[in-house]
């Protein structure tokens, strides 16, 4: 057994591609050296990747393929030989199975009497076969965006590669790609270590020798060391804890080598300014985690994590210069905010006339009068003393105005949590402010609903209002175009509902914001969908069962397709489930005849003991059934439901339907419309997919 | 900013940096010790040191280049009549293109910043992903802003496409912000108090406030306060028409035309009539003269002059080179 390791030197990759290239070169040599039979019985694979490099080292490799043997089937015997001397068919084959003539044997098989020969192949080195195949494996990775460089554009990745490390235990395995050629040398970090080259003596070695050079090559370790010496820094500071934060944790490890943290600090006096902008400020834009005090709130501090080991000397220049960054951007930040006050939000509707929200639904004024009709509309349908409509009103009012703030322009990402900071500064009601605040929420699916009930219907009132405009205009979403991302405003008004308790319809929504029902209605369906299949994880059967009964009710469709997951596996259920769609075929295939069937059943002609039952048990079970669903008991409803089985299992073991006497077919075929009409209103059994 | 007495302040910074023409010396030796042919600042204004000929025109063909150059560059939008201390209607680009850009140019670019006197090892420094983009050129590629201590000091650009057309060779282009770069490494909070030269008998200092402010304050005020907006749309409908004109003329030209003819033709001169349209939009949009839905439309006029006219050019050079190849044979 041998250890095999590849590294790719690169220019800075994107932090954000790191994880996912990693992981897919790790898994492109493994299927590559399994493909090739190179793997031997208990292969071990780590992958390392910083920004300068990827890597994988795979442990137990075999160092050359087996020999092995093939059966190969050639010409017909007939064409293989002619007054008992081969021809070239013959020839041609045992040429191509790499044996002599005589060494060919016949088969017979259902076309006739063939020639066939063992061919045995010798096995290829690890290495010759690396250096063919891997190339193509590593130019087939994915990245979000690509670039050329060589003259010529001879391959495309994500930036310029600088070097390849490809060792098969103490021997380079001869790669060659973009215009490199593997060595057994990699590089150490750029400015702790320099240019020199940093031997690889074998692949055991790496970590070890990358480490000498002053890099980190473990995802993991690099992020361990990076939090472990946030704590540390931290405790520099009296009483204070850095704000976690895993994505951004997850960045800087990503963007580093050799990572360290310091400590810096801020002017008190911008701690002023709502800590929304601070945190934005140095979080998106500095890369720097926020320190808080015990009781959350923030302290004039961050910690910046460092590409390099400073000494005291480079630490003090380090600190000053990103002290200094942060101080003019806070400046710019304060100016902002004053200038800002001198507006108020009030002042600030009539200056939305000149902001267009989309040319031919004019200036986001024009949007705000419509909100706030939709906004009171639903409203409307809400029980008194569930929200504050005067608040809900003055909110939707001013939820936009903060487009027009220096704050907004600067800081996109803040527009609404402005808006909101704004409203309390300026003295609006918690209401009014919490409402402006979370009113573009929930952003995406990790993304929190609004908080307070008037936050949530303002989204939703905004959110309907662009849906219904777009579609107005026939800008709906099409394939995976969706500029004015429609898709996840509807998202967003399908999480709302199915997370607060709002007693909203998704009809009384579309409704609300006017034309184009029909259109939007099934919209809003297809994201529900989506919403319990891909966010809430639900069975594609499940899902198609609950949405075949078009629910309008988005908290009451998440329960009946939890209900209705929770009996699934059961047998008396899928035995039900498989009942329910024999009956629909029956009722499908008679229906395409021209059969009919009538509400009333004349019950007189059922005289089989097995449909009399079906016909007692199922109108039982049918008003239980009602009743358990009313009360939103779907568990309930569909045991009692489950009980049928030993009645519909009688029926179709002793009762023939499709029988020549007319008014006795019309008769049974009523009862299973009857039957399946009764319990197929929880979810549509009939989808729901049987096992085995 | 209140004037606080900052004790974080390392005393050995004090004086210890370049002034602001010594770190554009400084570069352009750099640069021209490395085959970079230095040329002067384009005489027609832009937005960027990316829309000089010198970039935008060379990048396109098969020729190499190699060229350094300072961009004076002008933003109406960000002019703050010289009150703001980290902003400025016109600053100054220091550009570089290698095309093809040679494998170790990030290494080249460090030494380049230890050459306008940072200590590489005193610093933090990274290559944070940062594609750019000029939609109205046809232009893009990508590459890093290069951070230092957190503040962004150069654009590092791998071309990749201009004037609508793919890049072969591609060019490597490294824009350094000089006001930038030179106030971090002198340390101080206003541009307007960095040291432009200092004299070598008195010591006495010339501050970029003493040789610019007036600039900013008037070029501030004409594209906020003064331009003629009417007039401004009369010279963008001017220099666009004639523009167009010399694009038809280039199409036009006869498939027998000769060298002379060829070489001669105006592409250079419509190129600066499309600036001259880029800019003027960029004073109509300082001045709000241009609504939401107008803008898409005119941007659309000002990417028709761009990009024809690098489609023009790439195609003026290979008809010569065509001919060159005839009458050479």
């Amino acid at each position: 057994m041998a250890d095999f390791l590849l590294e790719i030197g690169l220019e800075e990759v994107p932090a954000r591609m790191l994880a996912s290239a990693e992981a897919e070169l790790a898994r492109r040599t493994v299927d590559l050296l399994r493909r090739e039979r190179l793997l031997g019985e208990e292969p071990k694979v780590e992958s390392y990747s910083t920004p300068r490099r990827l890597a994988a080292l795979v442990r137990g490799v075999l160092p050359r393929q087996a020999d092995s043997e093939e059966e190969l089937l050639g010409p017909p015997v007939k064409a293989a030989y002619r007054d008992g001397k081969p021809t070239a068919a013959a020839e041609a084959f045992a040429k191509k199975a790499g044996v002599t003539v005589e060494a060919l044997r016949t088969t017979t098989n259902a076309k006739g009497e063939y020639l066939t020969a063992t061919a045995r192949r010798t096995g290829r080195d690890f290495a010759a076969i690396l250096a063919e195949e891997l190339p193509k494996e590593i130019a087939g990775i994915y990245w979000a965006k690509t670039m050329h460089w060589r003259p010529g554009k001879p391959e495309r990745f994500v930036r310029p590669v600088q070097w390849l490390l490809a060792l098969l235990d103490g021997e380079v395995v001869p790669l060659e790609w973009a215009g490199r050629t593997a060595g057994p040398m990699t590089y150490g970090h750029r400015v702790l270590y320099g240019n020199a080259p940093v031997i690889v003596r074998k692949p055991n070695d790496y970590v070890a020798r990358l480490t000498d050079a002053k890099v980190m090559p473990s995802v993991e370790e690099r992020r361990h060391r990076i939090r472990k010496a946030l704590d540390r820094v931290c405790r520099s500071v009296p009483g204070a804890r850095w704000r976690e934060d895993h994505p951004l944790v997850d960045k800087v490890t990503h963007m580093t080598e050799w990572p360290s943290v310091i400590l810096g600090s801020f002017e008190p006096q911008y701690l002023r300014l709502p800590e929304e902008v601070l945190v934005t400020v140095m979080r998106d834009h500095q890369n720097y985690f926020a320190l808080e005090s015990s009781d959350g709130k923030l302290l004039p501090y961050f910690l910046a994590v460092l590409n390099t080991e400073p000494d005291a000397h480079a630490e003090a220049i380090i600190r000053h210069g990103n002290e200094r960054v942060l101080r003019a951007r806070f400046n710019d930040a304060a100016f902002f905010y004053d200038f800002d006050q001198r507006t108020l939000l009030s002042e600030r509707v009539a200056l939305l006339e000149k902001v267009t929200f989309q040319k031919d639904l004019g200036s986001y004024f024009a949007k705000t009068e419509r909100v706030r009709a939709v906004a009171a509309q639903l409203a409307a349908h809400m029980p008194e003393g569930t929200l504050d409509r005067a608040a809900l009103d003055a909110a939707a009012q001013l939820a936009k105005t903060d487009l027009t703030t220096e704050m907004v322009k600067e800081f996109t990402e803040l527009q609404g949590a402005v808006g909101g900071l704004y409203a309390r500064a300026q003295g609006h009601s918690a209401a009014v402010a919490d409402a402006i605040y979370a009113h573009y929420q929930p952003v995406g699916m990790d993304d929190a609903i609004p908080p307070t009930v008037e936050g949530q219907v303002l989204a939703i009132a905004d959110k309907i209002d662009t849906i219904s405009g777009m579609f107005g205009l026939g800008l709906q979403p099409t394939g995976s175009k969706d500029p004015f991302a429609l898709r996840r405003a509807a998202n967003g008004i399908i999480k709302i509902l199915a997370e607060s308790s709002l007693p909203l319809t998704l009809s009384q929504i579309v409704n609300a914001a006017g034309s184009n029902n029909a259109q939007i209605q099934s919209f809003l369906a297809e994201r529900l969908e989506w919403y319990l299949r891909e966010v809430r994880g639900a069975a594609y059967d499940v899902v198609k069962a609950v949405m075949a009964t078009a629910p309008d009710d988005v908290r009451d469709a998440l329960a009946r397709v939890e209900a209705v997951a929770a009996v699934r596996g059961s047998d008396d259920f899928s035995a039900i489930a498989a009942a329910f769609k024999r009956m629909k075929n029956i009722l499908e295939q008679a229906s395409a005849k021209g059969e009919s069937v009538s509400a009333e059943i004349d019950l007189d002609l059922l005289t089989e003991p097995a449909e009399r039952t079906l016909a007692e048990e199922s109108a039982g079970r049918a008003t239980r059934v009602a009743r358990l669903r009313e009360k939103g008991n779907y568990a309930g409803a569909l045991a009692t439901i489950a009980e049928l089985r030993p009645a519909v299992d009688a029926f179709f073991d002793k009762v023939m339907v499709m029988v020549p006497d007319v008014a006795l077919r019309q008769a049974r075929l009523s009862l299973l419309a009857r039957v399946l009409g009764d319990f197929n209103q929880v979810a549509d059994f009939s989808e729901i997919v049987i096992a085995g | 900013m209140p004037a606080v007495a900052d004790p974080t302040r390392p005393a050995h910074r004090a004086g210890a940096a370049m002034t602001f023409q010594e770190t554009l010396f400084a570069l352009q030796r750099f640069w021209a010790e490395r085959g970079c042919v230095l040329q002067q600042p384009y005489d027609v204004e832009v937005g960027a040191g990316t829309m000089s000929p010198d970039t935008f025109l060379r990048v396109l063909g098969p020729k190499p280049v190699r060229i350094a150059y300072a961009q004076p560059s002008r933003r109406p939008a960000d002019g703050r009549y010289g009150e703001n201390p980290n902003r400025l209607y016109k600053h100054t680009q220091f550009q570089v293109v290698l095309k093809p850009p040679p494998a170790n140019i990030q290494d080249l670019y460090l030494q380049s910043l230890e050459a306008i006197g940072i200590t590489l090892s005193d610093h933090d420094i990274k290559f944070e992903e940062d594609n750019w983009e000029w939609p109205v050129g046809g232009a893009w590629g990508v590459g890093w802003q290069v951070m230092m201590d957190g503040q962004e000091i150069t654009q590092f650009t791998y071309f990749q496409q201009c004037g609508g057309l793919d890049l072969d060779p591609i060019s490597g282009e490294i824009t350094y912000g000089l006001e930038r770069l030179t106030q971090f490494l002198q340390d101080v909070d206003s541009i307007y108090d960095m040291v432009w030269a200092r004299d070598p008998d008195t010591g006495a200092v010339t501050t970029y406030g003493d040789i610019r402010l007036p600039e900013e304050e008037q070029l501030s005020a004409y594209s906020f306060d003064y331009a003629d907006t009417a007039r401004l749309w009369e010279h963008l409908g001017a220099y666009e028409a004639e523009c167009l004109a010399l694009l038809q003329g280039q199409k036009s030209l006869p498939d027998d035309a000769g060298q002379t003819q060829l070489r001669r033709f105006p592409v250079l001169g419509a190129y600066e009539l499309a600036l001259k349209c880029s800019h003027l939009f960029n004073l109509l949009d300082a001045r709000g003269a241009i609504s939401v839905t107008e803008r898409v439309a005119v941007m659309a006029r000002i990417r028709t002059l761009i990009v024809g006219v690098a489609k023009a050019y790439a195609d003026q050079g290979e008809r010569i080179a065509v001919l060159g190849g005839k009458v050479a044979a």
